[in-house]
């Protein structure tokens, strides 16, 4: 299937060597001296700022009201341990230009694995074809924007060698054995991914970023009895090689054992509608699912979103406010501008209940005519940007965590989770709950495991009944999916209970 | 890129990894082209073309393995790829089970046309496309004041691949697929529900051409207004176009990977009953034009039809070389082709008029599986049946089991096998799922 219809959201679970990045040199366009920066990032490219006006002005002659050009280059390695050894790597280079062109709301799209002149020139007579006239751009000057900095790293991946790596994987794999004889396999990656990104645009606009993204995953499998379980686990940054440590090492064989020693004592509730709450952390898999996707502003543009008539209009209780945040710092969902060369930032999608926000691309902020949020993000040079999520997450409520489980006379307490979709108009969504507990007259009793729970966004929303104060943050690896692009995402939330959801389950 | 400039690379590649220190290396070329465009409101909404290449390398050095992608082909840029990715290589701890398959396994034939390629694709015109994605709009577009969207779309991509290897092996193989599309949503008086119709196939001149925005609005316009239901155990009846959800964790439990990973509720099955005897299905790469056809897999393994699993018995797995080897089985394939399903009598209409109570399933919703245990739970979408005819639709419901005891209640399968996927599954009707709902 080309076309990708369902949103969703899973977590990794999987699991060597680049280039050099060529160091900044003074680059000078006519008169105009450039940044050391903006001139190391065109030499990374092999190009020249006259050559980015020549493209833009060839992907705007066919009367496109704007055109971009997004370079991007990504070296990506994966080491990966299996019967105890690191006996496998992986790498991956990418290269290229997509070139968009846009007229109104229409989109021209085409890209160029090399940056020679001419494939850029034949990308952008592809990308123009959206319009239909003779119309000759407007040749806006050079303006460099210098983006934040929300990833400083210590140590780049590229200078680390796949040995420096090895024993922290080995370290967790010996670690996960020692913790538990129940084990019986482990299965270990270590992915780290830089990404080096030069933006131009027909309003002259230059600016760049450099984006490390890194994540360890862990798959532990114990045998108990004849009985086999397996849980994954992962902690995913924007960080360099100081990412790796026997903190984070000792975390993850912590988090391996405890989450499969758990499922042993997990079997399948009674399913039907029932309360539920839902823990702090990863449950933000709720707001990503129930509200994010249905939020981003092309589905409301087209008016297919459940949302699309609710701006400003009362969504949910009061103390409900809901974000999609692009500078948390070494976050997995940051970014220092999107990849339309925005700023990001903090948005405040929900206002104490009010829908105060949609998430936005260019194409959609001016059609609302806002401000765009930063959120205008693709999966690589090959695909056309789109408003995506960052980090979501919900801010602290009024209630503690144990007076919301106590509220429950019969329902379930959620914390883990492994994937989530949505289907956008009529704003059903699910999430595939990896274990839980049953609630009892207010207390946890048994665990539960491997059930999927369904609802409606917006009713979901509106039935958030109670909002803890521990909001907590999700470092896992989590991967967003929409229009079959993939992007990384982070999302967080404080205890919440959600008045009623379908919970899958046996009948008897 | 051109034949011969891939053989070049090919050439290229494997002299300099032998050269610097690699033992065997297999590699594949890749180029790929596709076009899209999108029709909303009586305009383009978008024009996609892209065209690309890349380069994957399987190296191994001294017993140890890794392996490496690269969209960068100059020459120049190629030996430094080998050469970083050969030196890397060598800090990887061994792994005895590396290496290329034994030759008496490589496929020997002589490149049989199996029809999963037409030539004409790349040269048909733009505003033949551009028409073509219109016209699909113009079936249904303004004949219902509750459509509230409408995007159809025309794609197509040609994909053409060389591998190749040290040990001499190498092959071509090119496939195509066009498509129209229509993707529909109206409101509704609790929603704005959507649906969408797709008609595929390899060559532009049989693709159906028309009624797929028609079939789009209808199967929309159907699911206004659901309801959930109570909860209980029902009938099932699996339309074949979702069908593929449900076999897709039967089909990963079958996999080299999964059992030697113990990650597969199938380990230890062979020639034992995984399911109901209306079951039955075959492995075919060898059939002309399917979306799965081959010669030979990704790792140049001669293409053999086999049974997977016959009246619930099951009879083969899918093991490529290195899991063989790890598991001391006989590799087959680590990879599926085209599934093909033993069909029934009855058509999908037919089957549900025999049903007095229970639910046609026409999409899922999320949900997963427990590879290890066979645990499922999915979100599925759908319509009630009472007494033979579909009363209403559903939404917010889910559907939970254990895939070892549901494939056993497989009761009925419909003549109709699914057309646009290499999974070819008929709609199939199941006795007694456990559905929840109100």
């Amino acid at each position: 299937m080309f076309i990708k219809r369902r949103e969703f959201i899973k977590l990794s679970g999987i699991t060597m060597a680049g280039s050099v990045f060529i160091p900044p040199l003074l680059q000078s366009c006519g008169r105009v001296p450039l940044s050391n920066d903006a001139s190391g990032y065109l030499e990374h490219f092999e190009v020249t700022t006259a050559q980015l006006k020549k493209v833009i002005l060839t992907a705007m002659s066919k009367g496109g009201d704007y055109a971009d050009l997004f370079f991007e280059h990504t070296k990506s390695n994966t080491a990966s341990l299996q019967d105890n050894k690191v006996n496998s790597a992986l790498s991956n280079i990418k290269y290229g230009v997509g070139i968009r062109v846009l007229k109104g709301d229409q989109t021209g799209f085409a890209y160029a694995e090399n940056t020679s002149l001419e494939a850029m020139i034949q990308a952008a007579k592809t990308a123009a074809n959206i319009a239909d006239s003779n119309a000759s751009a407007t040749d806006f000057p050079v303006r460099e924007f210098h983006p934040p900095s929300f990833y400083s790293i210590v140590s780049p991946w590229e200078d680390v060698s796949i040995k420096d790596k090895m024993p922290f994987i080995t370290s967790l794999n010996d670690k996960i054995f020692a913790g538990d004889n129940r084990v019986t396999k482990v299965n270990i990656s270590l992915n780290d991914t830089t990404t080096y990104i030069l933006f131009y645009n027909s309003e002259g606009l230059l600016t760049w970023d450099y984006r490390p993204l890194t994540f360890m995953s862990a798959r532990t499998i114990m045998e108990e009895n004849g009985r086999i379980e397996n849980a994954s686990v992962s902690k995913s940054y924007r960080k360099g090689f100081e990412f790796l440590t026997d903190d984070l090492v000792n975390a993850l064989a912590k988090e391996s054992i405890e989450q499969t020693s758990l499922l042993f004592k997990a079997g399948r509730p009674k399913g039907g509608e029932m309360e539920i709450v839902m823990g702090p952390g990863r449950s933000g898999i709720l707001l990503h699912e129930a509200m994010g996707h249905s939020f981003e502003a092309d589905f409301n543009r087209k008016n297919t979103s459940i949302f699309s008539d609710k701006m400003g209009k009362k969504i949910a209780e009061d103390f409900v406010t809901v974000v999609d945040d692009g500078t948390l710092p070494n976050d997995r969902g940051a970014l220092n501008i999107d990849d339309e060369g925005n700023l990001t930032e903090k948005t405040i999608l929900v206002n104490n209940g009010v829908l105060s926000s949609y998430i936005h691309d260019r194409i959609s902020a001016k059609y609302y005519n806002v401000k765009p949020t930063g959120n205008g993000r693709r999966q690589d040079f090959r695909n056309m940007p789109i408003p995506r999520m960052r980090s979501t997450y919900m801010e602290n409520g009024p209630h503690e965590k144990e007076e919301i489980i106590a509220s429950v006379k019969k329902g379930i307490y959620v914390d883990n989770f492994s994937n989530g979709q949505v289907n956008i108009g009529p704003g059903d969504f699910t999430f595939f709950v990896k274990f839980g507990y049953l609630i009892e007259n207010g207390k946890l009793t048994d665990a539960i495991k491997d059930i999927n729970i369904i609802g409606n966004g917006p009713q979901a929303l509106a039935d958030i009944t109670m909002v803890g104060n521990d909001l907590q943050f999700s470092d896992s690896t989590w991967n967003c999916g929409k229009n079959g692009q993939s992007v990384p995402v982070t999302l967080g939330m404080p205890t919440v209970k959600v008045k009623k959801l379908t919970v899958g389950g046996l009948s008897a | 890129m051109n034949t011969n400039e891939k053989y070049k690379i090919a050439d290229l590649v494997i002299k300099h990894s032998l050269k610097c220190g690699a033992d065997q290396i297999a590699l594949a070329i890749n180029d790929n082209s596709t076009r899209r465009i999108d029709i909303r409101e009586q305009k383009i909404d978008r024009l996609q073309e892209s065209i690309g290449n890349s380069l994957s390398v399987d190296l191994y050095v001294n017993k140890k393995f890794s392996s490496h992608s690269t969209n960068l082909l100059k020459e120049k840029e190629i030996l430094k790829f080998i050469e970083d990715a050969v030196e890397a290589t060598k800090y990887l701890a061994e792994d005895e089970f590396r290496y290329l398959p034994e030759k008496e396994l490589y496929y020997q034939g002589k490149g049989e046309d199996l029809l999963t390629f037409d030539p004409s694709i790349p040269t048909i015109d733009s505003k033949k496309k551009i028409d073509l994605a219109r016209a699909v709009e113009n079936e249904i577009y303004g004949t219902d004041e509750r459509i509230i969207s409408i995007t159809t779309s025309y794609y197509d991509s040609v994909n053409k691949i060389l591998l190749a290897d040290s040990n001499g092996f190498m092959g071509e193989s090119d496939s195509s697929i066009v498509a129209l599309a229509a993707e529909v949503s109206v409101k509704g008086e609790t929603g704005r529900p959507s649906d969408y119709w797709d008609e595929y196939s390899i060559f532009f001149d049989k693709l159906i051409k028309t009624d797929i925005g028609k079939t789009a609005l209808q199967r929309t316009l159907r699911k206004l207004n659901p309801r959930k239901i109570t909860s209980g155990k029902y009938k099932l009846i699996v339309e074949n176009s979702a069908a593929g959800t449900l076999m897709s964790p039967f089909i990963s439990a079958l996999m080299g990977t999964n059992l030697y990973q113990k990650n597969s509720f199938l380990d230890g099955m062979i020639d034992k009953k995984v399911a109901s005897n209306i079951l039955s299905f075959n492995d075919d790469p060898l059939i002309l034009s399917g979306f799965g056809s081959r010669c030979f897999d990704m790792e140049g393994l001669n293409a053999v039809k086999r049974t997977i699993v016959e009246d619930g018995i099951l009879r083969n797995y899918f093991i490529n070389t290195y899991y063989g080897r790890k598991l001391k089985l006989q590799p087959t394939s680590g990879s599926t082709s085209n599934l093909i399903y033993k069909t029934g009598s009855r058509s999908l209409d037919e089957l549900v008029k025999n049903v007095d109570k229970g639910i046609l399933i026409t999409r899922f919703n999320g949900g997963n599986c427990n590879g290890a245990t066979g645990d499922f739970s999915y979100g599925i979408e759908g319509f009630f049946i009472l007494n033979g005819e579909l009363v209403h639709p559903v939404n917010e419901m889910n559907i939970t089991g254990n895939m070892r005891d549901f494939w056993n209640t497989l009761a009925e399968t419909g003549n109709d096998p699914y057309p646009y996927s290499s999974i070819q599954i008929p709609t199939m009707l199941f006795e007694n799922a456990d559905i929840s709902g109100i």
